[in-house]
C-alpha cells in the first residue's frame, strides 16, 4: 500500500518537467471534479468555478487507501479551498493538500494551467 | 539545560509534555520520552472506538511531528531497563544511556492477570493496547469463520469489563460476563442498582454470571471453556481478562524507589517519589495510598510534577481527589459520583427505582439534608453532570431532595442551571477546565461558538462526558451576552434548514450559487451546505438529483450508494416488495452479466454491489428496459414501503396490504426530504410489515386502517405514534401528505421523523391539532405541495441514461475509457467482495 502513496508527490510549478494535457474544460463538471490518469496515476482536477481556479491531487485518499477524492465535493473552509472525501468526509485543503478535520498526512498537490479551453497538470516526472 | 526524561508514553506521560512545553520556562528544559509500545501516546479512553474503525490514527494524541515541533526528543518501541541513581542516568533495553537532572516515571499499569491454571492458553486476552485490540480482531475473525454462535467471556464486570462486553456483542460474538463478585461494578454500585444494571444489559444480550470463581481455563492449546467449580461449566471460544490493574513499578523497585505493599511508587503531594530527582505520576503513582485508575487524577498529577519542575514549589495536588465516573456503553446509562454507597449514620439515601424500565437513581444527602453528598445513577443518568456539579461544589438542594431525582412527570422539578454553578465549579474534570474559563473565552470575544471553546479550553477533548454540559454552558453564556445562538447550518450560513426553506421558496432561487451569494457568508460552501440546499431545492422545486449534480451528496451525485472500496451499489425499486418472476429472472442475469455481489436486503428487495462507476449507467439501461425504476437507496427520500402478504392470500388479512403499500410507495417515490423515510404497512395487528418502525406505517383493523407516525429502527429504535384510527384509504393518503410536508418544512437537516416529532413542541398533541383539525391552518397548503411533487416525478436513472451529457459524468477517468485498475475483489462464499482494509 504505501507504494502506491510513494507515487505520489506535491510538484511545485517550478520543477514541473511535464505539461501534460489532460482534456478539455469542458470535460470538468462547474465547481467539481474528475479523475485524470497519467502513466501509472490517478489525479482528481477539480474546476473550482466559484474562485476561477483549477486545483489538482492524488485522487487516492490516505484514509482508506482508495481512489475516490475526484468524486468528492468541494468548498471552503474559513476561506481554505478544500475536497471532502466521498467515502468518510475526510478534508483536505486543495492548496497544500494539509488534512483540514483531523491530523492525517497532507495529499500530493499538482499545478494546473489552462490554454486554449485545455487542462494541463504539472509533473515533475 | 536541564533535562528531563519522561519514561513512558502513555496518556498522562504525553500530558505532562503538553503542560511542559506551554510554560515560557520550558525553554531552560531539554525533554526526552521513552515509550514502549511502537507509536505515540493514544487516548486509551476511547480505545474501544478502535474496533469502529481500526484507525489507530484518530486516536493519537498528538502526532510524532508535535513532539519534534516542541523540541521533545520522543524515542517510541524503546523501553527503558534500568535506572541509576546514583550516576543519574538511565539505560534502555537496546543497552543506550541517557543522563538526567529529573526522572519522571509514566509508566502506567498493566492488566492483572489472576494465576489461574490454562490462561497461557491461545485465544486469552487482555484489553489495553491497540495490539490487544488487534489480537481480538484478529482472532474473532477466526471463530467467525469457522462456526456461527461463538462465544467470548469477559473475566471481570467492573467498569473495563462491560465496556468489553459491548466490544465482544460488536465482534459478533455471544458476551458472557464473568464476575467474582456477586454484583457488578462492585466499586461503584450497591447491590439493587447492580441488579437493575443487570436486567438492562441482559435486555441488550449480554449474558451475565455472577459470584462465580473461576478454577481453571479448559481446551487443549486453545480455550474452549471455563470451570468454575465440579460440573459448572461454560464454553467459551474466547476470554478477555479485565480483572482490574497492576502498577508498573518494576523500574522503581529495581533502584530503590519507596513501593506500596500492594505495588505502586508512594509519592507526596509534590509528585515526588523517595528520590527527590524522580517523579512519579499516573497510574503507577501510589497518592494517599491509592492507586487512581482514571486519566484526570493523572492529568492534574502531570500538571503538579510540572509545576514543581520549573520551580513553582506552592502547586500541590489536593488532598480528596473525586472519582465519579460515567460509564461510556452506547445505549446504556450508568454513572456513581462522590460517595455511593453512604452508611445511615453519615447521611439519608433517597432511593427511586423502576426496574421495568430498567431505572434507578439514588443520592444521598447529608444528615441535615443541605448537601449532596454522591449518588448512583442507573438507565438514565442525564442529570450526571449537574448532580455531580452540585455535589461538588457544594452547591444548596432543594428542600424536598428527592425532586433531584424523580421523573418530572411525578412531581420532580428540573432543577439546577448551569449558569447557576460559581466560577470555580471544574466543568470539564479531564481538562481541569472550570466554568470561569469557559465564560472568560467567551465574554472576551476569543470564542464565537462550541467548536471555538472546546479549541481554547480543550473542555471535553478527554472522556467527552462533559460535552453536554459545555455545550448547554457556552450557549448559555453566549445567549446572556445577548449573541443570539443559531443552529446554523455551517460556517457559510447564518441561517437553520427551515429559514432557508423559506427563503428559497420566497425568493423562489433555482442554484446553489444564488442561494450562496444572497445569504451566505461570502465563502464557497462545504460538503454540508451544499446537499442541504441540493435537498430543498428538490423539495420545493420537484428537482431531480441530475438538476445541479455537483452540489448533490456524494451519493446523489452518481445516484448509487458509493461502498468501501469506491464501486457503487444498485438498487432498483420493487413498490411493496412484490416482484413477478420474469423481473426476478431479469434481475439475476443482469447481476450475472456485470458480475455483481447480490443480496436481499433488510426493505424487501435486491441489492447489487460492486458496479463501477462507469458499468452504472450500463446496468440501469438493461433494468430501465425491463421495466425497473431507481429505487432510490442513495438519496434522504423514500425507501422502501414494507409490506406483509394481507388479505389477498393470508387467512388472518383485514385488508390488502400489499395493493395500499405499492400504491403509497409509487405516491411518494423520488420526493427528497431531510432524511430517509420508510413506510410499512400490515394487514392486520400481527405486523409482519413491522410498520410501527417505520417513519409511517399502518396497520389494518376493524373499520379502516389504524396511522402510525414517527418510527424508526437505527442506532435509536423508535416505535411509531397512533396518529389517526379507523379511517379509509383516502383519509390515510390525505393525512400522510399533510405530515410529511410538514416534517420536509420544518425538520432539521438528516433529522428522521422520529427526532423530529420527540422535539416537537406541544408533541403528539400538536402533531395531530396541525395534521387532523388544521390548527394552523395550512393543511391545503401541503397537500398541494406534495400534488406537484407526486406529479412531477420522474425517474432520474431514466433521465440519466438518456442524455449524453449527464452520462459523461459516469467514466471513471475524463481522458480514457479504462476502469479503476485499483480495484481488488475476493471471493467469498461463491460471489465476490472488496479486498478488507488493513
Ligand atoms: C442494503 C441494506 C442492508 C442490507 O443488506 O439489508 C442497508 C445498507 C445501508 N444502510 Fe441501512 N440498509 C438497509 C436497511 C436498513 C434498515 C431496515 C429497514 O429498512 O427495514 C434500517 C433500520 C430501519 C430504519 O431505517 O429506521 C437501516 C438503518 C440505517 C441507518 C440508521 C438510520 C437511523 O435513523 O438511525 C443508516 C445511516 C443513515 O441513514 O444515516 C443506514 C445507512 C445505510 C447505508 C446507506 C450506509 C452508506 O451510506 O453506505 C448502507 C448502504 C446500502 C447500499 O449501498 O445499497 N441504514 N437500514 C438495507 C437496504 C434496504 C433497502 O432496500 O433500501
Ligand atoms: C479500555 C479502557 C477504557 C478506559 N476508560 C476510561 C474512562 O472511561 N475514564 C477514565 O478516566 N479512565 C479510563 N481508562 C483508564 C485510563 O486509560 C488510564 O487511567 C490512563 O491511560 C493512565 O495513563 P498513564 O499514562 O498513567 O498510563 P498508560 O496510558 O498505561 O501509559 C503508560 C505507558 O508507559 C509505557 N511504559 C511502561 N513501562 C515502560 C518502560 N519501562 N519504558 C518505556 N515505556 C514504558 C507503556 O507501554 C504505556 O504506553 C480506561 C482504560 C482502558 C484500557
Ligand atoms: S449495512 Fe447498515 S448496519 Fe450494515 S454495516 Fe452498513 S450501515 Fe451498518
Ligand atoms: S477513505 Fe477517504 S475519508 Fe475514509
Amino acid at each position: 500500500m504505501e507504494e502506491i502513496l510513494e507515487k505520489y508527490k506535491t510538484t511545485k510549478e517550478e520543477d514541473v518537467k511535464v505539461w501534460f494535457k489532460a482534456a478539455s474544460v469542458n470535460d470538468f463538471p462547474i465547481d467539481g471534479g474528475a479523475c485524470v490518469k497519467y502513466k501509472d496515476k490517478q489525479i482528481a482536477v477539480f474546476n473550482f468555478a466559484r474562485l476561477n481556479r483549477w486545483y489538482a491531487c492524488q485522487n487516492i485518499c490516505p484514509h482508506k487507501m482508495e481512489m475516490v477524492l475526484s468524486r468528492g465535493m468541494i468548498g471552503d473552509h474559513k476561506g481554505i479551498p478544500k475536497v471532502a472525501c466521498p467515502l468518510h468526509k475526510k478534508t483536505f485543503s486543495l492548496e497544500n493538500g494539509e488534512n483540514l478535520n483531523g491530523d492525517m498526512d497532507a495529499i500530493a498537490t499538482y499545478p494546473v494551467k489552462i490554454e486554449a479551453e485545455n487542462v494541463y497538470i504539472g509533473f515533475s516526472d | 539545560m536541564k533535562k528531563v526524561i519522561v519514561v513512558g508514553n502513555g496518556m498522562v506521560g504525553y500530558k505532562f509534555c503538553e503542560k511542559f512545553v506551554v510554560q515560557s520556562e520550558s525553554k531552560d528544559f531539554k525533554i526526552t520520552v521513552f515509550g514502549e509500545e511502537p507509536r505515540p501516546a493514544y487516548d486509551r479512553v476511547h480505545l474501544s472506538e478502535y474496533f469502529e474503525n481500526q484507525d489507530a490514527k484518530a486516536l493519537e494524541m498528538a502526532p510524532a511531528e508535535w513532539y519534534a515541533d516542541n523540541n521533545i526528543d520522543l524515542i517510541t518501541g524503546e523501553r527503558v531497563a534500568d535506572i541509576n541513581r546514583t550516576s543519574k542516568t538511565i539505560t534502555t533495553a537496546k543497552d543506550r544511556e541517557f543522563s538526567y537532572d529529573y526522572l519522571v516515571l509514566a509508566t502506567g499499569s498493566s492488566p492483572f492477570v489472576p494465576p489461574i491454571k490454562g490462561v497461557e492458553k491461545e485465544g486469552v486476552f487482555v484489553y489495553r493496547t491497540i495490539e490487544d485490540l488487534e489480537g481480538m480482531l484478529a482472532y474473532a475473525a477466526k471463530i467467525n469463520a469457522s462456526k456461527s454462535g461463538g462465544r467470548a467471556a469477559i473475566l471481570g464486570g467492573g467498569l473495563l469489563g462491560l465496556e468489553a462486553g459491548k466490544a465482544v456483542l460488536d465482534m459478533g460474538l455471544e458476551p458472557h460476563v464473568v464476575e467474582f463478585a456477586p454484583k457488578l461494578m462492585p466499586r461503584q454500585l450497591d447491590s439493587r442498582s447492580s441488579q437493575v444494571l443487570k436486567l438492562k444489559l441482559e435486555s441488550i444480550g449480554l449474558n451475565i454470571h455472577l459470584s462465580k470463581a473461576t478454577n481453571q481455563i479448559l481446551g487443549n492449546g486453545a480455550i474452549v471453556g471455563m470451570e468454575f467449580g465440579e460440573d459448572d461449566m461454560l464454553d467459551v471460544d474466547m476470554l478477555i481478562i479485565s480483572a482490574g490493574i497492576r502498577p508498573r513499578d518494576e523500574l522503581g523497585r529495581a533502584c530503590g524507589l519507596e513501593v506500596g505493599v500492594r505495588g505502586g511508587i508512594v509519592v507526596n503531594n509534590k509528585m515526588q517519589t523517595s528520590d527527590e530527582n524522580i517523579y512519579a505520576i499516573g497510574e503507577i503513582a501510589l497518592y494517599n495510598q491509592m492507586i487512581y485508575g482514571l486519566v484526570a487524577p493523572g492529568y492534574e498529577m502531570a500538571a503538579i510534577a510540572v509545576d514543581q519542575i520549573i520551580g513553582n514549589a506552592a502547586s500541590l495536588m489536593p488532598g480528596e481527589i473525586d472519582m465519579s465516573t460515567k460509564l461510556k456503553l452506547i445505549g446504556v446509562d450508568v454513572a456513581s459520583f462522590g460517595e455511593p454507597f453512604m452508611p445511615a449514620s453519615k447521611g439519608h439515601s433517597i432511593i427511586f427505582e423502576n426496574k421495568t424500565q430498567h431505572l434507578y437513581k439514588r443520592i444521598n444527602v447529608s444528615l441535615d439534608g443541605k448537601k449532596l453528598l454522591g449518588g448512583i445513577l442507573v438507565g438514565d443518568a442525564s442529570d450526571y453532570s449537574m448532580l455531580h456539579q452540585i455535589y461538588l461544589n457544594g452547591m444548596a438542594i432543594p428542600e424536598d431532595p428527592s425532586q433531584l431525582i424523580l421523573p418530572s412527570s411525578e412531581g420532580g422539578a428540573s432543577f439546577g442551571d448551569v449558569m447557576d454553578l460559581p466560577d470555580s465549579a471544574q466543568i470539564c474534570s479531564c481538562e481541569s477546565v472550570t466554568k470561569g474559563q469557559i465564560c472568560g473565552v467567551i465574554e472576551s470575544g476569543e470564542a464565537k461558538d462550541l467548536g471555538d471553546v472546546v479549541s481554547f479550553t480543550k473542555a471535553g477533548t478527554g472522556c467527552g462526558g462533559c460535552k453536554p454540559m459545555v455545550s448547554d454552558l457556552t450557549n448559555a453564556k453566549l445567549k446572556s451576552l445577548g449573541i443570539e445562538v443559531k443552529d446554523s447550518i455551517c460556517e457559510h450560513f447564518d441561517y437553520n434548514r427551515q429559514d432557508l426553506y423559506k427563503i428559497i421558496q420566497v425568493k423562489e432561487y433555482t442554484t446553489f450559487n444564488e442561494v450562496l451569494d444572497s445569504h451566505g457568508n461570502g465563502g464557497h460552501g462545504c460538503e454540508l451546505c451544499k446537499p442541504l440546499v441540493a435537498s430543498l431545492m428538490a423539495t420545493i422545486h420537484a428537482d431531480t438529483a441530475n438538476k445541479e449534480y455537483a452540489i448533490q451528496d456524494s451519493n446523489d451525485r452518481f445516484l448509487a450508494n458509493i461502498q468501501r472500496n469506491g464501486t457503487y451499489s444498485v438498487v432498483p425499486r420493487v413498490p411493496g416488495g412484490e416482484i413477478t418472476p420474469d423481473k426476478l429472472i431479469a434481475l439475476g442475469q443482469i447481476a450475472k452479466k456485470y458480475d455483481l455481489y447480490t443480496k436481499i436486503t433488510g426493505g424487501v428487495r435486491v441489492d447489487l454491489f460492486g458496479a463501477t462507476l462507469s458499468q452504472l449507467p450500463l446496468i440501469w439501461k438493461e433494468l430501465i428496459s425491463h421495466g425497473f425504476e431507481s429505487g432510490h437507496a442513495y438519496g434522504k427520500s423514500l425507501r422502501t414501503v414494507k409490506t406483509c402478504v394481507g388479505s389477498t392470500w393470508c387467512r388472518y388479512g383485514m385488508d390488502e396490504s400489499v395493493s395500499f403499500g405499492i400504491k403509497l410507495e409509487n405516491r411518494y417515490r423520488g420526493i427528497r426530504a431531510p432524511h430517509k423515510i420508510k413506510g410499512g404497512v400490515s394487514g392486520c395487528i400481527r405486523e409482519c410489515a413491522e410498520a410501527r418502525g417505520k417513519d409511517f406505517g399502518l396497520i389494518a383493523v376493524e373499520g379502516g386502517w389504524n396511522l402510525y407516525v414517527g418510527g424508526n429502527g437505527g442506532a435509536n429504535p423508535k416505535h411509531a405514534e397512533l396518529l389517526a384510527e379507523q379511517i379509509d384509504n383516502d383519509t390515510v393518503i390525505k393525512y400522510l401528505d399533510r405530515y410529511l410536508m410538514f416534517y420536509m418544512r420544518t425538520a432539521k437537516p438528516l433529522q428522521r421523523t422520529a427526532a423530529w416529532q420527540e422535539r416537537l413542541e406541544g408533541g403528539l398533541d400538536y402533531l395531530k391539532e396541525v395534521i387532523i383539525d388544521d390548527k394552523l391552518g395550512i393543511a391545503e397548503d401541503l397537500e398541494k405541495e406534495m400534488e406537484t411533487l407526486v406529479n412531477k416525478f420522474e425517474c432520474e436513472w431514466t433521465q440519466a441514461v438518456n442524455d449524453p451529457e449527464m452520462m459523461k459524468r459516469f467514466n471513471h477517468f475524463v481522458n480514457s475509457e479504462e476502469d479503476d485498475d485499483s480495484l481488488v475483489f475476493v471471493p467469498m462464499r461463491e460471489q465476490k467482495m472488496p479486498q478488507p482494509w488493513n
